[in-house]
């Protein structure tokens, strides 16, 4: 059920996406996979690096901040994709065992005149963990249809 | 990368590597980290604007991360073997500007490169420096898919 179109979202909102706590296996899972480096793969490792133990490949974080963003907001929205992020920054290491909270602030929205029955919305995307710290930010903005419109 | 931080050039390009995203991948990356329709199926992909099961534009990005660290290995194990000193990587604050050009669709492969654009001297730290670079992804039909603009640290050389 569609429950934002893009008539439905105006700068200043925002969307608590809810919460992930990730896991030592999970952070070596998917250093294994997509990034094997030392310090994402093994504690000692970890410690012995600026990042202070183990810590989440960055597109580790990336990916779980699009989870939440998948199933806390896009997925009930009339999303048809983005263009591209922005201005990411990886401000702490997420170490095993943190728990992560993403916030969404809607930051602009305009309709496409390339494209009539699309607008395309700007998403500040905040991913905290369980202290309030803030270990990473980007910029996203995202295509909706209007109400209404078949894509 | 295993040069120091001094004797990297800017203008310098490393062929990254070539992946070819298959059907199952796409789904399995989508259902972990971005379930979103056009991820999920061929069947409910026809339905939106993309018409064809495509990659997660982070999943297009973590296999860039991917294929770097082990090329960065394959070079690092070529240097070892000269008796080459070699420098430490260390993680990255950030990027700007990525865009997902176009769809990664399920089939395509794609090949990454990247242009070293700058460099600058870590204040903060004064053992590392920060490597700028300008990333692309290829597709097999010459079309850019993808591009960051990427920021590494590196070691300086100890000399």
């Amino acid at each position: 059920m569609t429950r934002y179109f893009f008539e439905d979202l105006e700068p200043g909102q925002f969307f608590e996406l809810g919460t992930y706590t990730v896991t030592k296996a999970e952070i070596i899972e998917f250093a294994n996979e997509f990034d094997p480096q030392p310090f994402h793969l093994d504690e000692t490792a970890g410690k012995a690096s600026i990042l202070g133990g183990l810590a989440a490949s960055g597109w580790h974080t990336a990916s779980i901040t699009m989870r939440l963003l998948a199933l806390g907001f896009l997925n009930n929205s009339s999303c048809q994709g983005s263009p591209g992020v922005d201005k990411l920054v990886w401000r702490k290491p997420v170490l095993a065992g943190d728990t992560l909270a993403v916030r969404m602030e809607i930051t602009s929205a305009r309709l496409l005149k390339s494209r009539p029955g699309f607008g395309m919305i700007n998403m500040a995307l905040e991913t905290r963990n369980q202290t309030g710290a803030v270990v990473m930010t980007y910029n996203n903005p995202a295509m909706f249809t209007l109400r209404g419109e078949a894509v | 990368m295993t040069q120091f931080f001094e004797d990297i050039c800017i203008g310098d390009v490393l062929d990254i590597g070539v992946h070819t995203f298959s059907p199952e991948e796409i789904i399995r990356y989508a259902e972990k980290f971005d379930p979103q329709p056009y991820h999920l199926s061929e069947e409910a992909a026809q339905q939106t604007h993309f018409g064809r099961l495509c990659a997660s534009g982070w999943h297009t990005a973590s296999i860039y991360m991917r294929l770097l660290v082990l090329k960065n290995q394959e070079i690092e194990r070529a240097a070892r073997q000269r008796g080459a000193p070699i420098a430490l990587i260390g993680p990255s604050p950030g990027l700007e500007e990525l865009k997902w050009r176009l769809p990664v669709f399920a089939g395509d492969t794609i090949s990454y490169k990247r242009c070293v654009s700058g460099k600058t001297e870590s204040r903060s730290r004064p053992d590392w420096g920060i490597v700028h670079g300008e990333n692309h992804g290829t597709n097999q039909n010459g079309e850019t898919v993808f591009s960051f603009k990427s920021n590494v640290f590196v070691q300086r050389s100890p000399r």
